[in-house]
């Protein structure tokens, strides 16, 4: 038997769904036994037959991806709840294993999927695709490329009509029908006082969860996943403000980034101009800006 | 073999594994420690605190680089961007060497993450090997294949492991980081001696030693790296430094991680062995 045609064969069976109590599963993935199929290539021992020797790495493949996604979003485990984020877990990972040679992108496409999958997630499903939406920045924002910062001089420079801004590009906008910021950072402060703490203080804080996770009412909110210091940050920001950075985001210029900000705003015509000069304060003070195209400046 | 063209003719002493609970108490005591040992792919990323920490360490200290996931066995191409990425981060760190898995871990773009076991088989030498020149080539630092763990052993094999190993480093003209803990546990799990194959490396080829734990179950043994070093996998680490003299060794501690002082006390263990090969080589 070839390389490749072996690697296929062992790959195929090491990332078979494991049973529900964890054991590597009768059936072969293209029919047949899993006994036959695994002693047609791997040797047995005098321990161990080659089905059970097979076993040991399909389970560490899926304890593996498991512990590493379930790592990444503690937010979508307390919104689903253990056994719905464990069947959607497994579920994910069937239609999208890994394509990188890092975990750390393991939940890259999990908002599309969520999306399509919508049926899994019951009656909390926008609220669980807020959530993997905001994790998943989070992910990207921890370690993402920071380019060097613009400067508000530079900003004054320029012509608004001309200028196309560059958003940082670990920076994520988002606009999320719950407040799913609150939530995650909940959940963070009880995964960290559940490291220290006894079995009876987890069942009592996992029942708290249960309770912030049911009362949590939608409520439209903005959102920018930054960097301040290597530490990522969730900003909640104005409707207007998304909108302007989103804009820009998208490549528009700065004139017509702030066209797009004032349409059913509530913000009357006098006090725009100094909100705008007030938002590019901090955006720029945050260093959120990292660029101007060559042919924007006067 | 202290110093050779495998590890860029340097003279590394004891280094153990750069892990995030231990960042703090390196940053602020600024332990003496003779090298760290980082996994490539935890800082082959864009940006943010990790290459942070990471130049703050490279202030301070010798970093040796450490891949999971280049799967030089696998049958598949090598993946440009892996490539790519590692070849700026050998830039930033300035390892003297490169080391990453005797083994394969993807299939036609999926990557299960695992260090999977090889078919000894010629036609995998022959494309193991070819993979390693690759990267040598590509990355421009000597590149230096690990011994696995392993729990499995495949019908068309047509060698044993150290036959296979030192069938791959010769097409390959590469170095070899001997892993000690795997040669026990592969010994264990797959009945052989594991003197065998410690007396079969290539010694002029070995750059560095990996020491570790490991977990025993009833019918098999993990590789876990979540224990200290047990006496039988000292003694194979005496005779490989016997055979191939003060090598850089490196104590792997990746679950349930310890102090640092744990840590490095456990690794610092091999100098026992290491000052024996400088006595010996001294009379």
């Amino acid at each position: 038997m070839k390389l490749a045609a072996i690697q296929r064969r062992m790959a195929r069976a090491v990332m078979t769904p494991l049973t529900r109590d964890e054991r590597m599963r009768p059936n072969a993935p293209g029919g047949g036994s899993m006994r036959a199929e695994a002693a047609k290539f791997i040797k047995p021992n005098d321990r161990l037959t080659s089905f059970e020797r097979l076993e040991i790495y399909n389970r560490q493949y899926w304890f593996r991806v498991l512990s590493g996604f379930a790592e990444d979003f503690p937010g979508l485990r307390a919104v689903l709840g253990e056994r719905k984020f464990d069947a959607v877990s497994k579920a994910y990972l069937i239609d999208c294993p890994s394509e990188s040679f890092t975990l750390r992108n393991l939940g890259a496409r999990l908002e599309g999927w969520l999306r399509k999958h919508t049926a899994m997630l019951g009656d909390r499903a926008a609220l669980a695709v807020d959530m993997a939406r905001l994790e998943w920045a989070d992910i990207d924002a921890f370690d993402g490329l920071a380019e060097p910062g613009l400067k508000q001089a530079d900003l004054a420079k320029a012509d608004p009509s001309k200028l196309r801004l560059k958003v940082q590009p670990y920076i994520h906008l988002l606009d999320l029908r719950y407040p799913v910021d609150d939530l995650l950072i909940e959940v963070r402060k009880d995964m960290d006082e559940l490291n220290v703490a006894s079995n009876a203080f987890s069942e009592r804080q996992k029942k708290k969860r249960v309770r912030q996770v049911a009362a949590l009412k939608p409520a439209e909110i903005f959102l920018c996943v930054h960097r301040v210091d290597e530490e990522v940050y969730f900003r909640r920001l104005e409707r207007e403000e998304y909108a302007i950075l989103a804009a820009i985001a998208a490549g528009k210029t700065l004139a017509k980034a702030l066209d797009t900000a004032w349409t059913g705003t509530k913000i009357s015509p006098a006090d725009q101009r100094a909100h705008v000069q007030q938002w590019f304060q901090t955006w720029s003070s945050l260093g959120w800006f990292c660029h101007i195209d060559k042919n924007s400046k006067k | 073999m202290p110093a050779n063209r495998f590890n860029n003719f340097t003279n590394y002493g004891i280094g153990i594994g750069l892990r995030a609970p231990h960042y703090h108490h390196i940053l602020t005591r600024k332990p003496v420690v003779d090298w760290f040992e980082i996994i490539s792919e935890n800082y082959m990323i864009d940006g943010g605190r990790p290459l942070r920490i990471l130049d703050q360490i490279l202030d301070q200290y010798k970093v040796v680089q450490h891949g999971v996931s280049m799967y030089f066995g696998s049958a598949e191409k090598l993946n440009r961007e892996h490539l790519r990425r590692l070849k700026a981060l050998v830039k930033r760190t300035k390892t003297p060497w490169l080391s990453d898995h005797l083994c394969w871990g993807s299939v036609d773009g999926r990557y299960t993450h695992d260090l999977l076991p090889m078919p000894y088989t010629f036609e995998a030498a022959r494309v193991t090997a070819q993979k390693i020149r690759e990267v040598q080539d590509f990355v421009e630092v000597p590149v230096v294949v690990e011994n696995v763990s392993s729990y499995a052993e495949f019908h068309v094999s047509e060698m044993t492991e150290w036959e296979f190993l030192n069938e791959v480093v010769e097409r390959a003209d590469c170095g070899i980081l001997l892993d000690v803990n795997n040669i026990y546990v592969s010994s264990q799990n797959h009945s052989f001696n594991p003197f065998d194959y410690v007396n079969s490396v290539p010694a002029e080829r070995v750059a560095q030693i990996h020491i570790a734990g490991h977990s025993k179950y009833r019918k098999y043994i993990l590789d876990t790296h979540d224990h200290p070093v047990i006496d039988p996998v000292w003694k194979i680490y005496a005779r490989a430094i016997e055979r191939v003299g003060h090598t850089a060794t490196l104590l792997e501690w990746d679950d349930s991680i310890p102090s640092f002082d744990e840590v490095h006390d456990e690794a610092l263990k091999a100098n026992k062995f290491l000052a024996s090969a400088v006595l010996k080589k001294a009379g």
